[in-house]
């Protein structure tokens, strides 16, 4: 029987919920990991039951936990992030030169064939590859030693790795984003890598149209279609049509264009999805009304959607991996936010429902397919 | 034969539950007790120290016979009621909060 799994990482811990495929009730598990920070955790698309998760705490540092049986046990495996070589320096927020060091992971991408192969995107930004579950990880140091690395200055939540694509199509091919240096593509699995910042323009940063040192929050495509990107930067929603070589701004009739996540529709690729925040001093939404904005256009027209969300008084944020969607009939889209809701709705959108509403502040949101 | 008190974290990840215990060649040192641990438990490699620099961890601590073990050097050669088994060598998560 078909159904959904969402894994739920929070500031103390994860949560697993389940559903069949009417999505009116859900089955909650957890915490997982109690009184740890769950920064990610993902399914392998090969095989739904392979779970990874991102464990850390300032105390006791990073950890990786692994699951073969879909999060109801859990093993720890390997936690040692060791950047290939010298790690040099980037730059700090005073503009001073400032050693790479390795805080945390911030995302987990498993393979789309093989699950004991996965990605780790990590603050400092940096991308690590296991390829036996988890036990080991090397870094593809092709990417942080990129020219243009020792420029690279953190967003104010650090310099971290939080977007790592692959392309269904190119197998070689995979995207990654990073506070605040922007984006990057790699057409050889991972050994060399280019800025893909083209038309991107930030006005808090010297060069507005620089290369690098942009504040991506997000990116997203849809997997039928692997050379349009959706990005939601800093500021600005953005769009590629050539495999990020260049972009354009789509930001159209938001209310504001500033906000984390960005997700697609799983069945119609120019159906995408932001959550407009306030602004970046005011991480919160406008007018203290939660809207999700839906563009049915691949964006410029976007529509708020209202149903079942709190129109007064709620002043919460979506963090960027915070926001997924399933692939069953209709598409279900789900975010969790800051102030510990989990938001459901079964029909793209249309109408929402919380399925829980005093978690811990969340930090990721994924939702599994199950057939 | 050691006997060791960890945080309840790393409890929970090394799945015990009370003190822990290792065996010590020679007259224990905080670096031959970690050392132990790490082989007895090796999921807590990486938790305690650093797995580059092998650095305490700023927020993890360690005491023993009520004293402050967390700044001597590694080498240090643990009290005589620690390496008989009278007292518990303790390692701490700093307290933090209000």
């Amino acid at each position: 029987m078909s159904g959904v799994r969402l894994l739920v990482g929070t500031r103390k811990g994860a949560f697993i919920l389940t559903s069949d495929a009417k999505r009116t009730r859900w089955d909650v598990s957890g915490p997982h990991f109690p009184g740890w920070e769950m920064y990610h955790l993902k399914g392998s698309p090969a095989d739904p039951n392979r779970l990874y998760a991102s464990q850390s705490t300032g105390w006791f540092g990073q950890l990786i936990q692994r699951s073969n049986d879909g999060g109801k046990t859990w093993e720890p495996v390997g936690n040692k992030f060791v950047y290939d070589g010298e790690p040099g320096t980037h730059m700090w927020y005073d503009g001073t030169p400032h050693p790479w060091k390795f805080a945390r992971v911030w995302h987990l991408e498993p393979s789309l064939t093989d699950p004991d192969t996965v990605y780790a995107g990590v603050e400092d930004a940096a991308l690590f590859r296991s390829t036996d579950g988890g036990k080991n990880w090397e870094e593809l140091p092709g990417l942080r030693t990129h020219s243009s690395g020792p420029s690279w200055h953190p967003g104010a939540g650090g310099m971290c790795l939080h977007t790592i694509i692959l392309d269904p199509k190119h197998r070689d091919r995979m995207f990654v984003a990073i506070s605040a240096a922007g984006a990057f593509r790699s057409d050889d699995a991972g050994k060399t890598w280019k800025p893909i910042n083209r038309g991107l323009k930030s006005d808090g940063i010297p060069n507005p149209t620089a290369d690098v040192g942009h504040c991506v929050h997000r990116i997203a495509m849809h997997k039928s279609r692997p050379d349009v990107l959706f990005m939601q930067k800093h500021w600005d929603v953005m769009r590629s049509d050539d495999s990020g070589d260049s972009w354009k701004e789509v930001s159209g009739n938001l209310p504001t264009d500033f906000g984390f996540p960005i997700d697609v529709h799983a069945h119609d690729p120019e159906t995408i999805y932001v959550v407009p925040i306030k602004s970046d001093s005011e991480h919160f939404p406008i007018d203290g009304k939660l809207r999700v904005y839906r563009s049915k256009a691949g964006g410029d027209e976007w529509e708020p959607l209202t149903k079942g969300l709190p129109q007064r008084d709620c002043y919460v944020n979506v963090l960027r991996d915070a926001m997924s969607v399933d692939s069953l009939d209709s598409c279900g889209i789900y975010f969790g936010t800051t102030g510990g809701q989990v938001y459901a709705s079964a029909d793209a959108g249309d109408n929402w429902t919380p399925i829980l509403h005093d978690l811990p502040g969340v930090l990721s949101v994924e939702a599994q397919t199950l057939q | 034969m050691i006997r060791v008190l960890l945080p309840a974290h790393l409890k929970t990840l090394a799945r015990v539950s009370g003190e822990v215990q290792v065996d010590v060649a020679g007259r224990p040192t905080i670096v031959s007790v970690l050392d132990a641990i790490e082989a007895s438990y090796p999921m807590l490699q990486g938790t305690i120290r650093d797995h580059v620099t092998q650095e305490r961890r700023p927020f993890v601590r360690f005491f023993a016979c009520e004293e402050d073990y967390s700044l001597e050097p590694v080498d240090t050669a643990l009290p005589d009621a620690v390496a008989k088994g009278n007292e518990p060598f303790l390692i701490v998560g700093a307290m933090a909060g209000g």
